[in-house]
């Protein structure tokens, strides 16, 4: 009983500590945070810092507050959001289902190999010019660019996930007498699934550079517009509102991703 | 009138720089309902004999038939077990131990009843929502045994399933597999290289003998033993006088370097 007492109060202290140590881990982000905007703000009013250049989070905010009541943020946040998640769904979706027509055939793969090889290290961002004129100023050439920087890669780094999949996995379903398109859907796909999460990780970073390069191409609309304009007048109160605006909404991009992580993977 | 028959099985893997030479002359007959023992040194080719009986690999030279039919239309009738459980993680216990009915469209509600049902009769019982890393290594070979019981294979390949197990673990499985197959009338082959366990489970032994693969000589398990279980065999006063025999053969086998 005395035992069994001790044991609980130990727990109990273990689990405070955890806590206590959560608290202090959340209390030093928000003093990075705050130092950040508050030392930002001191230096350029002080002129320390070139406020031409490097703004003030003030300039910048008041600059939200008049864009969030005109509306025009808006319209240029939903461009480019959209173009971001079609571009990195359709890279991560074509890069998964050329791996699996490699997987399916390894004659292709072999084939193949060379020029994937060529292609994942060939700068994609040099492709934009063609793709605008080819597929014309518009969304369409924006998202190809996002979706087109991520969709290598991935190809390469899940298909080698797919033949990293433990052939004794593969044994059981044959002797179950498993045709290759059950063992990929039984075996491969799902032990490639945390493959797969984290290029879905990275592909979120891709497709915003991607989709951003493309708005400088186009010069048209969204928040890569809004950089490259801002730039030209030397407007840079405007260049670091889209970049705060991209860093807000890559982060809930990433943290959707973990989400579906979550969904996906069940066990362990 | 064999059950299983294997008839002069060659096989060479190819690679290369070589050409190596893994079974050579391979010919048995197992009855219906015996317990068989591949016993031999690492590389004698057991393995690779297995793989071919369970259709998985296509012999370069021979033929083996299950009931006279040749391996492609005798598929669902063999099960394999591996020297791990290799239940697929992200899948439940449930899930895992269906899937081979799933898989050849035979799941019924009666069936998974019946899977259900023998789960619980080899000692899982509760564990069907939870996931394999949730249960023992134990627990999970038990659990990969009713999975390749599931589909009711007539012939059952067991490929060291016990080598991966702590010895206790060992020894209460080879108990438990040895009374689920005898109470069910299974036949088997299974794979290992301990001579203790070859002889405690088998009727008899074929030992085998390396590069190439070569049936070696046969021991025929006595009738005293194979009526008890694996445990109490390996108690009985016969147990050692056999043990020393193969144990003998094996050192010619393999004499010490």
């Amino acid at each position: 009983m005395n035992l069994n007492n001790k044991t609980e109060l130990l727990h109990k202290k273990y689990i405070q500590s955890l806590k206590r140590e959560n608290r202090w881990v959340r209390f030093y982000q928000l003093v990075i945070f705050v130092v950040f905007f508050a030392g930002w703000e001191l230096f350029s009013q002080k002129q320390w810092i070139d406020p031409l250049i490097f703004s003030a989070p003030s300039k910048v905010w008041s600059l939200f507050i008049n864009k969030v009541i005109d509306g025009s943020l808006f319209m240029d946040l939903g461009y480019t959001l959209t173009e971001t998640v079609f571009g990195f769904i359709l890279g991560t979706l074509l890069g998964t289902i050329l791996a699996a027509i490699l997987w399916w055939s390894p004659f292709l793969s072999k084939v193949l190999d060379p020029y994937l090889v060529i292609l994942n290290s060939m700068p994609k961002v040099a492709l934009g010019p063609i793709l605008i004129v080819a597929l014309g100023p518009s969304m369409t050439s924006i998202i190809a660019m996002g979706a087109i920087i991520s969709v290598i890669i991935t190809t390469i780094v899940v298909y080698t996930s797919f033949r990293e999949v433990d052939a004794n996995y593969l044994k059981v379903l044959q002797t179950f007498g498993a045709n290759r398109f059950q063992s990929f859907k039984e075996a491969i796909l799902p032990a490639s699934f945390p493959t797969i999460i984290s290029t879905l990780k990275v592909n979120v970073g891709l497709s915003w550079v991607g989709v951003i390069v493309g708005e400088f191409l186009v010069s048209q609309r969204g928040l890569g517009y809004l950089i490259i304009y801002g730039f030209q007048v030397f407007n840079f109160t405007l260049v670091l509102l889209s970049l705060l605006v991209i860093a807000v909404f890559a982060t809930i991009m990433y943290q959707l991703v973990e989400l579906l992580e979550k969904k996906l993977i069940k066990h362990n | 009138m064999g059950f299983l028959k294997i008839d002069e099985i060659h096989h060479t893997y190819f690679s290369k720089s070589s050409a190596t030479t893994a079974l050579s002359n391979i010919s048995l007959e197992v009855e219906e309902g015996e317990f068989i023992s591949f016993l031999g040194p690492s590389g004698c080719g057991k393995t690779t004999l297995l793989s071919i009986i369970a259709g998985l690999l296509k012999p370069t030279e021979g033929k083996v038939t299950l009931e006279n039919q040749t391996l492609e239309k005798a598929h669902h009738q063999i099960g394999y077990m591996l020297q791990q459980d290799y239940l697929f993680p992200w899948k439940t216990i449930e899930e895992n131990i269906l899937l081979g009915l799933r898989l050849n469209n035979l799941l019924t509600r009666e069936k998974k009843q019946a899977t259900i049902a023998l789960l619980k009769q080899i000692g899982l019982e509760g564990v069907e929502k939870q996931y394999p890393s949730q249960l023992s290594g134990g627990m999970r070979q038990r659990a990969a045994l009713v999975r390749t019981l599931a589909t009711e294979p007539k012939l059952l390949l067991l490929d060291e399933p016990f080598s991966a197990l702590d010895y206790q673990t060992k020894l209460r499985l080879e108990d438990l597999v040895s009374n689920t197959l005898k109470s069910f009338g299974k036949t088997a082959i299974l794979v290992t290289h301990d001579i203790g366990e070859a002889i405690a489970m088998s009727d008899r032994i074929y030992l085998f003998s390396p590069r190439p693969g070569q049936i070696y000589q046969t021991f025929t398990i006595p009738e005293q033993l194979r009526a008890l279980t694996p445990f109490h065999a390996r108690n009985h006063e016969k147990y050692p006088e056999i043990f020393q025999k193969i144990w003998k053969e094996l050192e010619q086998i393999e004499p010490e370097q």
